[in-house]
């Protein structure tokens, strides 16, 4: 019964991973090395990858987003391997229980701050996602944070231009630091209220995934920061 | 009994103090030359025809570490050195004075100056490029402007119009990033990605066509390829893989496992004479790139006596010379000292004679002797520390010995077996408190 959907607790795994430590897992060398072709079925001829969830952990938002844009290929990225596995699993079990559905979806193991450019092609995505992010609290640490100017430099380069970066977080130091980030960056501008107020995604942000239905759970507060990707205003 | 062996080579891999490879730069119109070994800076004014002693009169630092990275700007006026020591010395090369003293918190690996002179970017060993201006006063404060996540950038060139910075890590990559007008708020746009290595990349060099409207750049690294790029869109262009040039060499001991990588490039700036430095080759190999065809090839190798594997190279393209050094700083034993405990290096030159004058790209090379060296005995005294090094041979081949394995230390990937990151995972500290 391979279509059954997978259980978490046969993917127990730790909350956290090293960002910074040597990957032993294939990375491609560059993004036509990647056989996105191999993730998504075969009606997607020549595959282009246009919204990207960075560590998308159990997949909450993948899964939501996948009846949204049923024509627009979502990948999630995880460097944990069992929840990595958890999410291949699960995304199969929804392609066998609702055929044609989920189609668009998929997931690799990769380290997404070391090799984001080994993925995708220069202004390849549209969107992309960094939804509850490891908090990183001491500042020896803040090195590995997901969002940082200098990392905000690759998101850039492989978002085009009018793409939206939305990044979300229940702890509020955080919240405040991924805003300062995409604030000082010149390549980032912040998405008015009234985009936001109409943008279908933003509600998932918060109810599609794990983490954001543990935070209402237990009534706690999030923390959003959602910027476009503009031009360089230098000239 | 396993765990012993994993704690001991790993207090052998923890060593920081790693041998660092003696380096050379030549300026771009030959009027001097520095090696670079340990904290030493050693210069020779060759127009001048004397050793030169860099001096501070405002009273900063002397280099007191392993010197990683030092850079003559394009016009020769000013000179960089920085390393281990964390400070980053900015020169001006007329009178060999210390113009500032920058301190970096980290180490530094790389050290350029822009093509305008009016900035020194430096990187340090988490992958951070910082810059300094040299426009405004003495206290401006380095800044950063741009990042490798946790990579060490291994080379560091600005674009020939000073458009681009080149910056090579050891994840393979090479970013190019725009310089911008205002460089202090940092740099931000990526132009392209380079990307097509499958080791780490060790150096890298900017050629062009004479008009200087097409920009090619070259790159080396540990997979034993020079590739080839078009860096503004970031597309591979050709891939020169040396592995049997390298491999047919009969002087050259291969030994096992040992690691063939490009360790250093340089290139005219037409492209039609380059040269590469080859971990474990005694001589350095020459290719030629055409511009118009976007190709590679490989011409020929020049072989030297036995222990001399060239740490670094420097062509200067006016004068058809490529200088060449070996050594290396923090030897474990004494080996590579004499009685007076002073670095030994070794100094090399290959004079390229154009077979026809119309004819840029042939040319034969030859291997200049200590006599026939421009500066003679005065400059080997200076730059070598000695004049018989040529007689220092088992010093050389443990200099050799020390620079492989800290560059394999530095550049290679840990792999571990499962085994092994079960066994990291038992050990791990935050468990060991618990129990």
């Amino acid at each position: 019964m391979s279509a059954r959907l997978p259980r978490k607790r046969f993917y127990r795994a730790r909350a956290h991973s090293n960002p910074l430590s040597d990957s032993h897992f294939p990375v491609p060398i560059c993004p036509s090395d990647v056989d996105f072709a191999s993730h998504y079925p075969p009606q997607f001829s020549a595959p282009v990858v246009r919204f990207a969830d960075v560590g998308c952990g159990f997949g909450g938002l993948l899964v939501a987003l996948s009846p949204l844009f049923p024509d627009t290929l979502i990948i999630g990225m995880e460097l944990r391997d069992k929840v990595t596995e958890y999410v291949k699993d699960r995304i199969h079990g929804l392609r066998a229980t609702n055929p044609g559905h989920y189609t668009n979806i998929s997931v690799v193991r990769t380290n997404s701050m070391k090799y984001i450019p080994n993925y995708f092609h220069k202004a390849q995505l549209s969107k992309m996602f960094f939804l509850f992010p490891d908090p990183h609290f001491k500042e020896k640490n803040h090195r590995r944070r997901v969002i940082s100017l200098h990392l905000l430099d690759e998101y850039a380069y492989v978002m085009q231009l009018g793409a939206i970066i939305y990044t979300v977080t229940d702890v509020e130091e955080l919240g405040d630091w991924m805003k300062s980030c995409l604030e000082n960056h010149p390549l980032f501008e912040a998405v008015g209220e009234d985009d936001i107020s109409t943008d279908p995604v933003v509600k998932l942000l918060i109810s599609a995934t794990e983490e954001g239905q543990k935070v209402a759970r237990n009534g706690g507060q999030t923390f959003m920061a959602i910027y476009r990707r503009v031009p360089s205003k230098e000239d | 009994m396993e765990e012993g062996l994993i704690e001991e080579s790993e207090s052998a891999n923890a060593c920081t103090d790693e041998a660092a490879p003696a380096l050379i730069a030549v300026h771009p119109t030959e009027s001097s030359v520095v090696v670079a070994v340990g904290s030493e800076l050693r210069v020779f004014d060759l127009r001048g025809d004397s050793a030169v002693s860099p001096l501070d009169d405002l009273g900063g630092p002397h280099h007191s570490a392993s010197i990683r990275a030092v850079s003559f700007s394009s016009d020769g006026e000013l000179f960089a050195s920085a390393g281990d020591d964390k400070i980053i010395k900015i020169w001006k090369t007329d009178s060999w004075n210390c113009i500032r003293t920058v301190q970096s918190e980290k180490k530094v690996s790389a050290v350029s100056i822009s093509q305008d002179s009016q900035y020194v970017t430096f990187a340090d060993k988490f992958g951070v490029v910082w810059i300094v201006s040299l426009k405004e006063d003495r206290d401006t404060k380095a800044v950063p402007i741009l990042g490798h996540y946790c990579s060490i950038i291994t080379s560091m060139k600005f674009s020939p119009d000073g458009k681009f910075i080149a910056t090579a890590d050891r994840d393979y990559k090479i970013r190019i990033t725009v310089f911008p007008r205002n460089a202090l708020k940092g740099a931000h746009e990526i132009q392209s990605f380079c990307l097509g290595h499958t080791d780490f990349v060790s150096c890298l060099a900017f050629v062009c066509s004479q008009d200087q409207s097409k920009g090619l750049l070259l790159s080396g690294g540990g997979d034993l390829t020079v590739r080839l790029w078009d860096y503004i869109s970031g597309s591979l262009l050709f891939t020169c893989a040396l592995a049997d040039e390298a491999g047919n060499l009969e002087a050259s001991e291969i030994e096992e496992n040992d690691k063939r990588a490009v360790t250093n490039i340089c290139a005219s700036s037409d492209g039609s004479l380059i040269a590469i430095a080859v971990q474990s080759f005694n001589g350095v190999m020459l290719l030629s790139c055409d511009l118009l065809a976007k190709t590679v090839s490989f011409v020929k190798n020049v072989s030297m006596e036995k222990s001399y594997i060239p740490t670094s190279l420097a062509l200067v393209s006016s004068k058809e010379r490529l200088w060449t050094v070996m050594g290396a700083s923090n030897l474990t034993s004494s080996d590579l000292t004499n009685n007076n405990q002073q670095l030994l290096t070794r100094v090399r030159i290959i004079s390229f004679l154009r077979k026809d004058p119309l004819d840029s790209c042939s040319r034969d090379s030859a291997l200049l002797e200590d006599s026939e060296v421009p500066g003679g005995e005065k400059l080997l005294m200076q730059l070598q520390g000695c004049l018989d090094a040529a007689a220092q041979e088992a010093a050389f081949a443990a200099a050799a010995a020390a620079v492989r394995t800290s560059l394999q230390n530095m550049m290679i990937k840990k792999q571990y077996s499962v085994e092994r990151r079960e066994l990291r995972k038992r050990n791990r500290n935050d468990k060991k408190i618990k129990s």
